[in-house]
């Protein structure tokens, strides 16, 4: 399976993403220049962690309009699987993408630790592989990660099963604990904490690969259909 | 040429001396104007010169069979094997940070970082030591926890953004900081060894290009801002302290090293410390070249610039380099994708001069070498640094050894840093093997399998009884750190924090910790490579201790991490490297005499150098054979910390000695050449022990839930560890809210 990371000015966890997905997986990444406006032949797109822009004036505010945004906007409503992890997760926010907001930590500082994550759908893409109600070990980074949503979308969230993970103890005040949302049609994934750096053992945790996992088994020709 | 006239008063504001000027007239052959004298000013400045102390600094050892670069270069550079090298230096941003703590630490980070990818290295690990006055002091203490959270966002906001991990480093508090905190910063980056730039200008033609941020007067005399004492008027000094941008630092590092992958760069340095002027003579002086550039073609962000201002800019985010005449158009092409400014301001030449041109016209013109590299050199006088009694002050009665064991564990030197180094990503590029809070930070480089671990040491206090000693002490525990994670230390980079040179007892603790450090370094086989002098640390007359941090490189077979803390209930703890002596006159540095009896006496801890290397050799090979389940080495706070920070992750330790030592002493003695190790094969540790002649006593055996500690049957301390690790995990917080 092939993997694009799209690499935005100032992304800094492309690297990571692309090791994650060549090294633990065993599967093929490539990165993708921002200002590319395709994606090639690839069966998803992870958008990486970083500070693309440096995040000035919003987190992923300056991001969403990369010209490679369009290509991804269309991989997304064309089906194609869409990653967002941390940074990733704020463009993805602020493009539309995906329901609410990522806005400061309650305690208004930058946070890097490990966290634990209750798996909460497995009807996804991106959770396929793992088991509801599976608690996962993986690290946080990030000042801005408390999500944010009226109540009304909230509700929605949960009633559509699109929680696709929530804190056990949430480190930054996201509303309803929660880590990671899924798009209405299921195959675009934003999330926080970063699955990337949970992919050896070496790192501390693998728990990482099980949504890495998922989407190689959901590209599979015969799963197509499960999304 | 230039319009301000240069008058005595002139010049003694550039803080250049009599003597100094006439050298600069020598060099010329006339007067300076203006703008050259302001060049020489930063050149010959304590910072950039090190006319104080590079005398002394000869004395180091420098070479090594896997030294690559040696000091000279930005960055020192050493054989990680399997065709890789390492880069690395630490860095002084003391000056700075005061006046504007979260700007002056920020830009601390930025520039070593800079230091290490001029290079050719993409840096991968950040350390930082830092030191404050107390947090908790009525008068200063605001004042302190106003820097200390500034210099952390500070760290943070650089490191986080560039996405280099910021693994480990040191927090230490104390009232002689109060004026002057430290702030030092360690970077280390990876390259392959074909791969490395010098910073050097060759071949007569070759165009210079500017690239990265355009030049704005912030910054102007920043080197000379370092170089002097604070006074009343400092915080005057503000707009002499930079702004960072990490974001364009990594578009910066991210160009650079795709732009050297063209061939097409020949040498490349940062802007740092005096800008401009530093790194053209700089780079000509090491290419034995001229360098000519034309002001009118550095891209500016302010209007009216002067060339004097131009020249003396410290703006952050800058590289010089000189590429191969005729593909400069490849170089271009690498910036202009990161959208970088990317000009040729000028060339090389062949006469040796530092030529400055505006609108056409010589502005300045001076020999690089002379300017780079024939600053003055002083040897300034010195005493004997100052000692203290050998007893302490006042008698004390001893009080409870459990309640001076949670006071140390409560004491900011002490308590858990988690609250500073969450701040930190400390992750990021997936190669953190042991992050911060343990013994030595350890990053695995994914091309060749093998390990860097890293520590930073320094110990104010004992550097204070004894420079000497202060400084050896400070290699020892650094060496000690990584072998107690398996590493073998092989090189080094030193920080020297120091008062003002110019007085005579100051100058002669510069001198001794210098020669204490090459002792230790040249015994313990690991080089220094390069690093930075820090001088003038004083305000209002009111100088640091003598304060000399060492930075130690590691080597290792990359591996899982061995970490402090006890794993499982009922394994042997072994006392690798025996109790240790101690008497009245060497527990006068330890932090029990600082926390407990609030005083400051006679002399650090003993140190039998040879019994550390052989006490390390066999930690090492206890590792490397697998049988240590943790490992903790006994520093600050004696054997009673250590014990309770090995138990803080919930497996405590019953352990019982059998001293004749007075209790204090037993517990909270701060004597090197000691390592606390959990191992399920206590025959095979001792065996290796007895090998290196080595003592290796077993002292107990973990335990769930206490910690207990004993001495010839009598129980000195037993307590739960819920309350220990609440005390050791929440004081640094409540510090901060005092």
């Amino acid at each position: 399976m092939r993997f694009g990371v799209i690499v935005f000015p100032g992304s800094n966890c492309d690297h990571d993403a692309w090791y994650a997905v060549n090294h633990n997986l065993g599967h093929r990444a490539e990165f993708i220049w921002h200002d590319s406006a395709t994606l090639g032949d690839v069966d998803a797109v992870i958008l990486p962690g970083g500070f693309a822009y440096g995040d000035y004036l919003r987190c992923g505010a300056i991001a969403k309009f990369s010209p490679v945004m369009a290509a991804v906007r269309q991989f997304a409503a064309d089906g194609g699987l869409v990653l967002g992890i941390c940074n990733g997760f704020q463009i993805l926010v602020e493009a539309g993408l995906l329901p609410g907001a990522l806005i400061r930590n309650r305690n208004l500082k930058f946070i890097c630790r490990e966290v634990r994550l209750r798996t909460e759908t497995v009807h996804s893409p991106f959770t396929a592989a793992g088991e509801r109600g599976r608690v996962l070990r993986m690290p946080i980074a990030h000042g801005e990660g408390c999500y944010v949503a009226d109540e009304r979308t909230l509700d929605q969230l949960e009633a559509e099963d699109r929680v696709a993970f929530r804190y056990v103890e949430t480190p930054n005040g996201s509303a309803r604990d929660i880590a990671g949302i899924l798009n209405e049609r299921r195959n675009v994934l934003g999330m926080m904490p970063h699955p990337e750096r949970a992919s050896e053992a070496l790192m501390g945790s693998s728990d990482g690969l099980v949504v890495f996992r998922s989407m190689v088994a959901a590209s599979q020709p015969a799963a197509a259909v499960r999304i | 040429m230039s319009t301000v006239a240069v008058t005595a008063e002139i010049v003694a504001q550039h803080q250049l001396t009599d003597s100094e000027y006439r050298k600069i007239v020598d060099i010329l052959g006339r007067d300076p104007n203006y703008t050259e004298l302001g060049i020489f000013s930063v050149m010959w400045s304590e910072h950039c010169s090190y006319k104080s102390s590079r005398l002394h600094l000869k004395k180091l050892p420098t070479r090594g069979k896997l030294v690559v670069q040696g000091p000279g270069e930005n960055a020192g550079i050493i054989d990680a094997g399997g065709g890789y090298v390492i880069a690395f230096k630490i860095e002084s941003h003391n000056h700075p940070s005061f006046i504007e703590p979260f700007q002056g630490a920020a830009t601390g980070v930025g520039g070593i970082l800079r230091d290490i990818y001029t290079m050719g290295a993409r840096p991968i690990a950040d350390l930082d030591s830092l030191r404050y006055g107390p947090l908790d002091d009525q008068q200063t203490g605001p004042r302190n926890r106003r820097i200390l959270e500034g210099v952390v966002a500070g760290i943070a906001h650089y490191g986080n953004c560039f996405g280099v991990p910021t693994v480990g480093g040191e927090c230490v508090f104390d009232a002689c900081y109060n004026g002057n905190p430290l702030v030092n910063v360690f970077a280390l980056g990876v390259a392959q060894k074909e791969d490395v730039f010098y910073a050097r200008a060759a071949g007569v033609g070759n165009p210079v290009i500017y690239v990265g941020a355009k030049t704005g007067r912030d910054g102007i005399h920043g080197a000379s801002m370092a170089s002097a004492e604070f006074t009343e008027e400092s915080k005057q000094k503000r707009p002499n302290v930079q702004v960072g941008d990490p974001f364009l630092e990594k578009l910066l590092l991210e160009a650079c090293l795709e732009a050297m992958q063209t061939g097409a760069i020949v040498g490349i340095q940062d802007m740092g410390a005096a800008g401009l002027t530093c790194s053209t003579c700089e780079m000509g002086s090491r290419g034995s070249t001229g360098i000519e550039i034309e002001l009118d073609r550095v891209p500016q962000r302010e209007t009216g610039m002067t060339p004097y201002e131009i020249m003396l800019s410290e703006s952050q985010e800058r590289m010089l380099l000189v590429a191969e005449k005729g593909r400069e158009e490849e170089v271009f092409a690498v910036f202009r994708k990161w959208g970088l400014d990317a000009v040729t301001i000028g060339a090389v030449t062949g006469d040796g001069l530092l030529r400055v041109k505006e609108h056409g016209r010589t502005v300045a013109e001076i020999p690089n070498r002379e300017l780079a590299d024939e600053a003055p050199l002083y040897d300034r006088p010195f005493t004997a640094s100052p000692r203290r009694s050998l007893a302490p002050s006042t008698a004390q009665p001893a009080i409870a050894p459990l309640e001076a064991l949670t006071r140390l564990l409560a004491s900011a030197d002490i308590c858990s840093k988690r609250y500073i180094w969450e701040q930190y990503d400390h992750q990021v590029r997936t190669n953190t093997v042991a992050g911060p809070g343990a013994d030595a930070a350890v990053i695995r480089i994914k091309e060749n399998g093998v390990s860097v671990a890293m520590s930073l040491d320094g110990n104010g206090r004992y550097s204070y009884l004894s420079p000497r000693e202060g400084a050896m002490l400070a290699v020892a525990e650094c060496c000690r750190n990584l072998s107690t994670v398996g590493a073998q230390p092989v090189a080094a980079t030193n920080c020297l924090n120091f008062g003002n040179p110019e007085r005579p007892g100051i100058m002669a603790q510069l001198v001794e910790a210098i020669e204490g450090m090459a002792e230790a370094c040249r015994f313990f086989e690991t080089p220094i490579t390069g690093g930075n002098v820090s001088l003038y640390n004083e305000t209002l007359g009111e100088g640091i201790w003598p304060t000399p941090v060492i930075g130690v490189v590691g080597l290792m077979k990359t591996a899982a991490a061995v970490t402090r803390d006890f794993k499982s209930a009922g394994r042997p703890v072994i006392l690798l490297g025996g109790v240790g002596g101690c008497d009245e006159a060497h527990f006068g540095g330890t932090q029990y005499a600082k926390v407990i009896r609030g005083d400051l006496w006679g002399l650090p801890p003993a140190l039998d150098m040879d019994y550390e290397k052989r006490v390390e050799a066999a930690m090492r090979e206890i590792v490397a054979a697998g049988l240590a389940e943790s490992a903790h080495d006994v520093s600050d706070g004696g054997l009673a910390v250590c014990a309770a920070e090995c138990s803080m992750g919930g497996v405590g330790a019953a352990l019982h000695f059998e001293s004749d030592l007075s209790p204090e002493f037993l517990l909270f003695h701060e004597g090197p050449s000691r390592i606390l190790i959990s191992t399920a094969a206590p025959d095979a540790v001792a065996e290796i022990a007895a090998r290196h002649r080595v003592e290796a006593p077993r002292v107990g055996i973990t335990m769930n839930e206490r910690l207990a500690l004993g001495n010839h049957g009598a129980m000195l301390v037993s307590i739960a560890l819920d309350s220990l690790k609440a005390i050791y995990e929440g004081s640094l917080e409540s510090h901060l809210r005092a």
